[in-house]
Order: C-alpha cells, then sequence, then structure tokens
C-alpha cells in the first residue's frame, strides 16, 4: 500500500463529501482529546512491576493492584491447593469448544451432546468436590471462575427452557399455551435484582427447615428462569417468521409434532434469531456482577471487595477498567462467534 | 376387483359461518387418477387437504386405505405415512440439502437406517432426473427443480395415494412440461393420485376421472372422455369455455 492508496481510501471512506468530511473531523477531534490522556494513564505513566500501592507512580495507572488481586480475581476464595481443579475444568471446557472448530460436522454433534449433558457433571465435580476431591463449599467460589459457572450453567438451562416454553406459547392445546404464556409474562415482568434477592433471601423461608438447597444452586435457577422467558420470545419471534407450508410439509411426511419440531421448525426458526439469542446471552453474562446483592462475588464483586481493602484504597479506576476489558473481550468473542455461525447457516439465500 | 382407497360420505366443513364443503361424496379406487378443478375459492384445495388431514372436516365420514379419519387424529399419522403430498409452493425444507429433504421422512418416521434411507432418495431423484443436484440446498435450484424434488419427497415415503396441491400453479410454462412429465410416468405407474390442476390437457392425458367444484359443491364428476365431450351443467360448461380457450 503506497501514499496514493492511502489517499484515496481516505477520500473515498472519510472525506466523500463536506458533510461526511465534518463528520470524521469531530471524531477525530473527540479522539485527539480522550485517547492520548488515556493511553498515558494506562500505559505510559503507568505502573507494572511491585507488590504494593506505595510501589505506584502517581499520575499513572497502578497495574500492580490488579497483578496482586489477580488469582482473587479469577477464582474467589477458592482454596489455593486446589485451584488445579478449576483449571482442569476450564482447560476441558475451552479444549473441547476449539475441537468443535476443527472437527468435521458429524462430530459435532456429539461434541455439542459432551458440552450439554457430561461436561457440567464433570466441571461441577471438579469445582465442588466428590468422588475423592475434596469438598469445596459454593460459598468460596468467586471471581470470573463464577462468572463463567453462571453463563455456562445459565445459558445450558436457559436455552431449551426457553425453546419449551416457545413451543408450548404457541402450543393447540389452550392449557399449555395458557400457562407457558402466565409463566413467561411472570417471570419477564419482574426485575432480575428481585429475582436473585428472592433466590436468596426469601426462596429459602418457604421451603421446610432442615432442606438445604444451595443458595448459589438458588440464584442460578432464578436467572436461568429469568433469561429462558427472554429466550423464550426471541425464539417465538423465529417460529413466526416460518411459513404455514413448513408445517404442512412436515406433517404430510407423517411427522409427529416433536419430529416436526425438532427436525423441521427449530432448526429454521432458531437459525433466524442466531442474533436474538446472542444478545440474550450476552445480556445474561452481563448480569452476573448482579449477584454481588446476596453477598456472591463473581469478578466485579471481587473487585469491589479489593478496591474498599485499606491497602488499595483509591484503584477502583483500575478495577473497573481491567473488568471491563474482561468482559468486552468476551462478550466481543461471542458476538464474532456467532455472526460466524449465521454466515455458516445462511443456505436460504443463494 | 376394484378397491375403495378413498371415501367421502357426506362431507360438510364450514370456517367460522362460511360453508367451504356442502355434501361432498365421492370415492376413488385403487390406482384411479382423478383430476379436480373448479374456480378459486371453491373448495378443491380444502378438498383435498381433508384426505391427508391439514384440514378437518365437521360433518360426514372420510375414510383412508380404509381408516375413518375423525377428529381425535387418531389415525392421523398412519394414514399420512401412506399418502404423499405436493404442494403449490413446493415447501421443501431450505435448510437442508435436496438429499436430506428426501431422506429425512424415510429415515425418522420409518426408521430405515440413514444410508439406506440414502439410497432411497437418489433412486427417487434420479427418477425426477435431479440427481445430479442431490448436494444442493432447495433455494439454488429452479421452481421447476424444486417441485420435481418435493415430488421425489413424497415418493421416497413409498406412498400408496398421492395428493397434488395445484402443483404447477407456481412455474412458468417451460416448468410445467417437466413437473408434468414426472406426473405422468407416476400416473403411468400405476400410482393412485389426486391432483388439483387446471391443466386440461394433463387431465385428457392421465385422468380417469374428473370432477367439476363450485362453491364448495362438487357439480359435476364425470369419466375424463364424457366430461370434456359431454358437460351436463351449464356452470362446467362455462367454466370449460373459458379454460380451454
Amino acid at each position: 500500500m503506497n501514499i496514493s492508496d492511502i489517499k484515496h481510501w481516505l477520500k473515498k471512506n472519510l472525506f466523500s463529501n463536506w458533510y461526511y468530511s465534518l463528520i470524521s473531523l469531530f471524531i477525530f477531534y473527540l479522539l485527539l482529546i480522550t485517547l492520548p490522556p488515556f493511553l498515558d494513564w494506562a500505559l505510559i505513566k503507568a505502573t507494572f512491576i511491585g507488590n504494593s500501592k506505595t510501589d505506584c507512580q502517581p499520575g499513572g495507572a497502578c497495574w500492580v493492584f490488579i497483578k496482586v488481586w489477580f488469582e482473587k480475581l479469577i477464582y474467589g476464595f477458592y482454596p489455593e491447593k486446589e485451584i488445579w481443579r478449576v483449571n482442569l475444568a476450564f482447560l476441558i471446557l475451552i479444549s473441547t469448544v476449539t475441537l468443535a472448530f476443527f472437527v468435521k460436522s458429524k462430530f459435532k454433534i456429539y461434541i455439542l451432546f459432551f458440552l450439554i449433558f457430561i461436561f457440567p457433571l464433570i466441571g461441577f465435580t471438579l469445582i465442588n468436590g466428590g468422588f475423592g476431591l475434596e469438598r469445596v463449599e459454593t460459598r468460596v467460589w468467586g471471581g470470573l471462575t463464577l462468572t463463567f459457572i453462571l453463563t455456562f450453567f445459565g445459558i445450558i438451562v436457559a436455552f431449551p427452557l426457553g425453546v419449551l416454553l416457545a413451543l408450548g406459547r404457541r402450543s393447540e392445546l389452550p392449557i399449555f399455551r395458557f400457562f407457558s404464556i402466565l409463566f413467561i409474562e411472570f417471570w419477564r415482568g419482574i426485575p432480575l435484582l428481585t429475582v436473585i434477592f428472592a433466590a436468596a433471601i426469601m426462596f429459602p423461608i418457604f421451603l421446610p427447615a432442615n432442606s438445604n438447597v444451595d443458595k448459589l444452586l438458588r440464584v442460578a435457577i432464578g436467572i436461568s428462569i429469568f433469561e429462558a422467558t427472554y429466550v423464550a420470545e426471541v425464539v417465538r419471534g423465529g417460529l413466526q417468521s416460518l411459513p404455514k407450508g413448513q408445517y404442512e410439509a412436515a406433517k404430510s411426511l407423517g411427522m409427529g409434532y416433536w419430529k416436526m419440531n425438532f427436525l423441521i421448525i427449530l432448526p429454521q426458526a432458531i437459525k433466524t434469531v442466531i442474533p436474538g439469542i446472542t444478545n440474550t446471552f450476552i445480556a445474561l453474562f452481563k448480569d452476573t456482577p448482579l449477584i454481588i446483592l446476596v453477598g456472591l462475588l463473581e469478578i466485579l464483586g471481587m473487585i469491589n471487595l479489593a478496591k474498599s481493602n485499606s491497602y488499595w484504597l483509591g484503584l477502583a479506576t483500575e478495577g473497573y477498567v481491567f473488568v471491563a476489558i474482561i468482559f468486552f473481550v468476551f462478550s466481543f468473542s461471542l458476538s464474532k462467534y456467532t455472526q460466524s455461525l449465521e454466515k455458516k447457516y445462511n443456505t436460504e439465500k443463494q | 376387483m376394484t378397491e375403495k382407497v378413498i371415501e367421502f360420505k357426506n362431507v360438510n366443513k364450514w370456517y367460522g359461518k362460511f360453508q367451504v364443503l356442502k355434501e361432498i361424496n365421492f370415492h376413488v379406487n385403487k390406482s384411479e387418477k382423478i383430476i379436480i378443478c373448479g374456480p378459486s375459492g371453491s373448495g378443491k384445495s380444502t378438498l383435498i387437504r381433508c384426505i391427508n388431514g391439514l384440514e378437518q372436516h365437521q360433518e360426514g365420514n372420510v375414510f383412508v386405505q380404509g381408516t375413518e379419519l375423525d377428529k381425535t387424529l387418531k389415525n392421523i399419522e398412519k394414514v399420512r405415512g401412506e399418502v404423499g403430498m405436493v404442494f403449490q409452493q413446493f415447501n421443501l425444507f431450505p435448510h437442508l440439502s435436496i438429499l436430506d429433504n428426501c431422506a429425512l421422512a424415510p429415515a425418522w418416521v420409518k426408521k430405515i437406517p440413514k444410508k439406506k434411507a440414502d439410497e432411497i432418495a437418489m433412486e427417487y431423484l434420479t427418477k425426477v432426473k435431479i440427481s445430479e443436484q442431490a448436494k444442493k440446498y432447495p433455494g439454488q435450484l429452479s421452481g421447476g427443480q424444486q417441485q420435481r424434488a418435493a415430488i421425489a419427497r413424497a415418493l421416497c415415503m413409498q406412498p400408496k395415494i398421492m395428493l397434488f396441491d395445484e402443483p404447477t400453479s407456481a412455474l412458468d410454462a417451460e416448468m410445467i412440461k417437466e413437473v408434468l412429465e414426472i406426473m405422468i410416468d407416476l400416473a403411468r405407474g400405476g400410482m393412485t393420485m389426486v391432483v388439483v390442476s387446471h391443466e386440461m390437457g394433463f387431465a385428457k392425458t392421465v385422468a380417469d376421472k374428473v370432477i367439476f367444484m363450485d362453491e364448495g359443491k362438487i357439480i359435476e364428476m364425470q369419466k375424463t372422455k364424457d366430461f370434456f365431450e359431454r358437460p351436463q351443467s351449464d356452470r362446467t360448461k362455462l367454466f370449460l369455455s373459458q379454460i380451454l380457450r
């Protein structure tokens, strides 16, 4: 690429007429007044080496804070000598997901089956304990680990539940339809904070005194049901976009309700609403910090804890910037991944 | 010996207050080819869709292969397994390749092993002369090719009866020909066929009987030759004069 190419590109993309030029200049101006000070703070004047706040230079970011607290931010209060179990669980998860990119589509179904049915058991056993592994109470789970656990649990529960609710809402049997509408409208009509609060604090009141359903599990189920209703409405949109002929063709081939839906209707409906479902899952991921309200500390909760530690006061900005980057990286990756799915499954518009 | 494979006895059907089918009585014998024609809104599509339960009648009896279709839809999947249907808008499954469109129902409904189901699919795709398109998706095919694929899809279930609901109405003139050729082949092979169509040339070539419907009633039902040469009712004469111009 030489100078004239660059000139051409600039003219074509940024300065093609006077108002585009004006907008471009305005954006350059905004970048100019915000970016250099930020980079100056975040990189140039920042301190990366050291072990305490006193090592940090004034005027720059104190990344030492993140470095020292890093383990807590990732694992919460999980016992140090058992951390390998969390790592192993995530290693299995990441390698399976990576594997899914490289194998033939025929085997992808097995990987999906593994992720949905087998991995949760393995992951839970590893992180929670059992089968000879020492038990680790859920109250010490925390940090990014907890964020991921909640998100993963939320997705694998909310998605199938949401699909069933969407089918229920369109069922020809009034009882299913009525129940689904009631369920969806109820859960969708209350704030997520209320759900979390109720699951953690109020729900145990209604349980028999000696029963002991884990608080984290209650909250996770609450969040999953809440998000499932959003998934349901998104999927319903997809179902409604399908022409009646698809149902009729499936029926005329002798398919019953479940075969028709799972082989013909849902694959098409879900495909058209991938963006909406992604949206819901990203929202779920970003909603997890709300559990701080009931004393469960995922990564943002850990930052909150760390910044109020008397040795590290005044470092909230570093903490929030770090968490923002983490959330952005994962949300953006999920978004990019699902965009690639959309392209891949787009067989209709040739 | 003739065997009644479809029988309608005093069938009535309403959409709300509007009566779409009025006192329908007719039967189809094994291997017979029946053409149903009539102006739009005359109830011919509704009639044919009552045969495989896509629509339900409210009064009277419908028997298919000796099984009565009642409101409980208890026997409906059994009947649908033996009755293939081809639609005006093809209704192929756009998310599946042509081969999978054809092999899906045999594999999942009849529980034929996948490999065998693929073989059956290829056999019928060859029969409708689009085996070379098997790996493509419906969106990549012309209308005529899609309709032939849809015929192959229905045939893969090895039905005893084939229903065609205006199979050529959404097609261009040259594509109509390629679809009709396939249907003529099928008719000569002895298939029992009920066809809603205005293709009178096709009717003259293959039909045993022609039914003319108007306003939900069967106005005239005659052997093909008689239908065209000696139509009884004025309504039929008018219709024929319009359509045979």
